[in-house]
């Protein structure tokens, strides 16, 4: 028994217009609206809608067909202001039942190689969008570009996660396949699913090219090459952008015909199709895989260098994450949807400052024509963004400082609110206790009617006064403080 | 070869390159190189080429003894070359002002009556064909070209012809008739043409209507600098620097700097703009700079020679050439290995080979004013471009360029 893992990847940063210094503290919009729309809107209709509609197509025809989808939250938010006609879509594959969605950082961000913290929130945050539009809970996660590294499993374990999905980076890997199903060395519990990345090359990458020397590739031969990998190796896990589909490789090369043709293939050979979902639950861990440094999928190397490779990447990333905690703790919403749209990790992809095959994917995918104009521009912007976050809490005040001041601010709230669920808990007692009194009165009154009318009248003031005591002298302090901390 | 200017005592980037490509074909081997000037000083570099200036070479018959020459030129020129010279001698020039040799004077520079000089000069590259047994002649810029088409007609020898700039970039579109004419004519008699720069190449096919196969680029590279120069000590003012250096003269867009700057005062108030050089535009630039109101942090310190060049460098955070045409722009990779991050317009030859700067349209001041902020306030994008910059730089030597020469040289001589 063989199966074949589908993943697909949708994400499309927001990118940024051409932002002069000049403009950092007067221009607070930084986004090229115009080659955002034109860009989603091509690509949708190149790829995204009719890859869909063949998916949708193929689950139909093919009860046994199954696969994942993965969808940023910008690039949601770009197809939900752009394409909605493509959410639509999605919602229909989900609603099948047998189209999984992946977990992720909400904006695309490498927040897991600084910030914990920001990446918990962040996948939370994606969690509760896919929630929102689809209705279902995702059980595995896939952090962006499938970095990974052994530091992040507990904290994806404990985030409550089955499963993790990374690349079969060969330098990790060594002898061994990624066509099993691992464990995670630092969290045993947390499974890993690898990337097939020769197999699903081949889709991604080298379908159309007539100089491989598999050209042309046929459903009928790739379903072969997976149905004659070794007897115990049960899945294969094929991971790529959705966009392989009618934008990398052209619908004119029959890239959708091929896709069209695999189940059918599949069912011959007793080939299934599984979500990473149904991997997980399904196969035990044959081992557990170690991985100290963060692999990625991306670039030659598969390692964070096509973000982190050279100064000015990682500068941009420290000065971004820089003030994470200050945006944190505040509650502007301008502020905080620019702050997951900076996050995105083309940014930095577009300021690498590589050679040869990995350069050319570089500034193949770069609205700039150098990565120092990348590294300009998103600076510039990054600027006016701490600027911003200044102006909301001066830096004069430290961040532990600010912290303190803030759960004051909090616990005061709070301390509030229990009062006044105190106070009215207690009225309700008094009313109780009036209420049972009267009922009481009337029946003393009926018994000796001159004698007991005067000591219940001053039981029940007395209960009051000590309430309104309680409450009243806290109330006017709390509000004294309050202002003085915004 | 034939040229106009030689280290130590240039005027332009002709000579620095002349110079280079010489000692880069020289390191290739197997050469054996003459290098025509007009006007040599006695204190060039004579280990890889032999040096011969116009102005000992005699074109009217001299009785001379050896000791009076050997006292005279001996530290020019080597007397029994004068001798061999004389003998060579092919029409009577003693209408012209001949001195006591039977030499003619030259200034190696560019005087008023320029293209009288280029005539003699070519009158005396006449006598040296005739003289010396060479394979190929070798012409650098306009200046030398009737010089190099006059020693092929008298010797028959393959003609190749170097473009280091054309009238279009000096002259931003103005053309002097009889530069040009000077030009096509060159173009035209030789057997092949090379030019700095791709940009250089289109104008050179373009504009004087040459066949592109007889028309090849080979960039121009850079001479490593001594550790002295690399060392040099200055006293670096508190402010960022932002730096030109150059001709100020309408090629090279100094107006275009000058707004840039005013631009970026506006904002950042913690740097200086030195635009060093001189030229025809010098007293507009400045009155520019008052206009603006800028004219307390934009210095123009006048000519800069030698040393002082690198010494202006070092001190230097950025280098700007805006130039609006430029055939090449040598001085850019001269900041890259001084370590001073660059900004070059897009309309210079040198960015066709370069990566690690920053290039901008010449017209488009606000990319260069964002620029120039971004190097002087991002410490990680002076460091990127400062390293990666260097090491570039470093990779461009003159011994490949002077290679791409000799395989021209060889297709050429093979093809007669």
């Amino acid at each position: 028994m063989k199966a074949i893992c589908f993943y697909f990847q949708i994400h499309q940063p927001f990118r940024l217009k051409r932002y002069r210094f000049f403009d950092i503290g007067n221009d607070h919009y930084y986004y090229d609206d115009f080659s955002n729309d034109d860009i989603v809107t091509r690509i949708a209709q190149r790829s995204y809608m009719p890859a869909a509609e063949a998916l949708l197509g193929m689950l139909e025809k093919n009860p046994q067909f199954r696969c994942a989808l993965s969808i940023t939250g910008v690039a949601l938010e770009q197809c939900e202001q752009y394409v909605p006609e493509f959410i639509d879509l999605l919602k229909k594959l989900v609603a099948t039942g047998r189209v999984e969605i992946l977990a992720e950082t909400y904006a695309h961000s490498l927040s897991s190689l600084i910030d914990p913290e920001e990446f918990e929130s962040q996948v939370k945050v994606h969690d509760d969008k896919i929630q929102e539009l689809f209705g279902v809970k995702p059980k595995v996660l896939r952090n962006t570009e499938l970095v990974y590294c052994d530091e992040l499993a507990p904290q994806i374990l404990a985030m409550g996660y089955k499963g993790v999905i990374t690349e079969g980076a060969k330098h990790i890997l060594g002898w061994k396949s990624p066509n099993y199903v691992y464990s995670a060395a630092s969290a045993p519990k947390l499974k890993i699913l690898l990337r097939n990345a020769k197999l699903s090359d081949d889709i991604a990458k080298r379908f159309s090219n007539p100089d491989w020397d598999e050209y042309p590739l046929t459903a009928d031969k790739y379903i072969d090459w997976i149905a004659n990998t070794p007897a115990d190796e049960q899945i294969v896990n094929l991971f790529m952008n959705l966009e392989t589909f009618g934008e990398f490789q052209a619908r004119e090369s029959g890239i959708f015909q091929f896709l069209e043709a695999l189940p059918y293939f599949a069912k011959e050979r007793g080939v299934e199709f599984w979500t990473p979902t149904d991997a997980v639950t399904k196969l035990k861990a044959v081992g557990e895989l170690s991985i100290m440094h963060p692999i990625s999928w991306t670039d030659e190397s598969r390692d964070t260098s096509a973000w982190l490779g050279n100064k000015l990447q990682n500068e941009a990333f420290q000065k971004l994450y820089s003030v994470a905690e200050r945006v944190r703790l505040c509650d502007d919403r301008r502020l905080k949807q620019d702050w997951y749209y900076l996050q995105a990790a083309d940014h930095l992809f577009y300021m690498a400052t590589k050679h040869f095959a990995d350069g050319a994917a570089h500034s193949n995918f770069s609205p700039y024509e150098t990565p120092f104009q990348a590294f300009t521009n998103y600076m510039n912007v990054l600027s006016d963004f701490i600027v911003r976050v200044e102006e909301q809490y001066p830096l004069s005040i430290e961040n532990e400082e600010l912290n303190a001041l803030l759960t004051t601010i909090r616990n005061q709230e709070r301390e509030i609110e229990t009062l006044n669920k105190e106070v009215s808990s207690m009225r309700k007692n008094i009313e109780h206790f009036n209420e049972e009194h009267l009922l009481r009165e009337a029946k003393a009154a009926e018994a000796a009617k001159p004698v007991a009318e005067k000591k219940p009248a001053r039981k029940a003031c007395k209960p009051k006064a000590e309430t309104a005591a309680k409450a009243e002298p806290k109330k006017p302090a709390a509000k004294k403080k309050a202002p003085a901390k915004k | 070869m034939f040229g106009w200017e030689f280290p130590p005592h240039i005027l332009g980037g002709l000579g620095t390159a002349s110079y280079g490509l010489t000692k880069g074909m020289w390191e290739c081997g197997d050469m054996d190189i003459s290098f025509v000037i007009p006007k040599p000083w006695g204190d060039e570099d004579k280990s890889f080429a032999h040096i011969i200036g116009a102005s000992q070479v005699p074109i009217a018959w001299r009785d001379v003894n050896r000791e009076y020459v050997e006292q005279r030129i001996g530290k020019y020129m080597d007397p029994d070359l004068y001798f061999k010279l004389r003998s060579h001698i092919y029409a009577d020039f003693n209408y012209m002002r001949t001195n006591d040799l039977g030499c003619l004077e030259f200034s190696g520079r560019y005087p008023d009556n320029l293209l009288e000089e280029i005539n003699n000069y070519s009158i005396c590259a006449g006598v040296i064909a005739r003289t010396l047994d060479f394979d190929i002649i070798h012409s650098h810029d306009w200046l030398t070209y009737p010089a190099g088409i006059h020693a092929k007609q008298v010797t028959g020898k393959p003609l190749v012809i170097h473009v280091h700039a054309t009238d279009f970039d000096r002259s931003r579109g103005n053309v002097n008739p009889t530069v040009f004419g000077i030009e096509k004519d060159g173009m035209t008699h030789a057997d092949h043409i090379i030019t700095v720069s791709n940009l250089t190449r289109n104008t050179v096919i373009e504009k004087y209507g040459i066949d592109p196969a007889k028309v090849t680029t080979v960039h121009n590279a850079v001479t490593p600098l001594s550790d002295e120069l690399l060392n040099v000590q200055v006293n670096k003012p508190k402010e960022k620097v932002v730096t030109f250096l150059g001709r100020i003269t309408m090629q090279k867009g100094p107006e275009y700097f000058v707004e840039a700057a005013a631009k970026v005062l506006k904002n950042n108030h913690n740097v200086r703009f030195v635009m060093a050089g001189s030229g025809d535009m010098m007293d507009k630039m400045i009155l520019l700079a008052a206009e603006r109101g800028i004219a307390d942090r934009f210095h123009f310190p006048g000519f800069q020679k030698g040393k002082q060049v690198y010494e202006m460098l070092k001190a230097s955070d950025v280098y700007i050439m805006p130039s609006v045409s430029e055939p090449f722009g040598i001085s850019p990779l001269e900041a890259m290995q001084m370590g001073v991050p660059s900004i070059i317009s897009k309309q210079s030859g040198c960015a066709e080979i370069l990566d690690n700067v920053i290039k901008t349209d010449y017209w488009d001041i606000d990319a260069m004013a964002d620029a120039i902020h971004a190097i002087i306030t991002y410490p990680a994008m002076y460091n990127q471009l400062r390293e990666d910059g260097l090491d570039e730089v470093n990779r461009i030597t003159w011994d490949k360029a002077g290679a791409k020469v000799i395989d021209i040289y060889r297709k050429v001589i093979e093809n007669r």
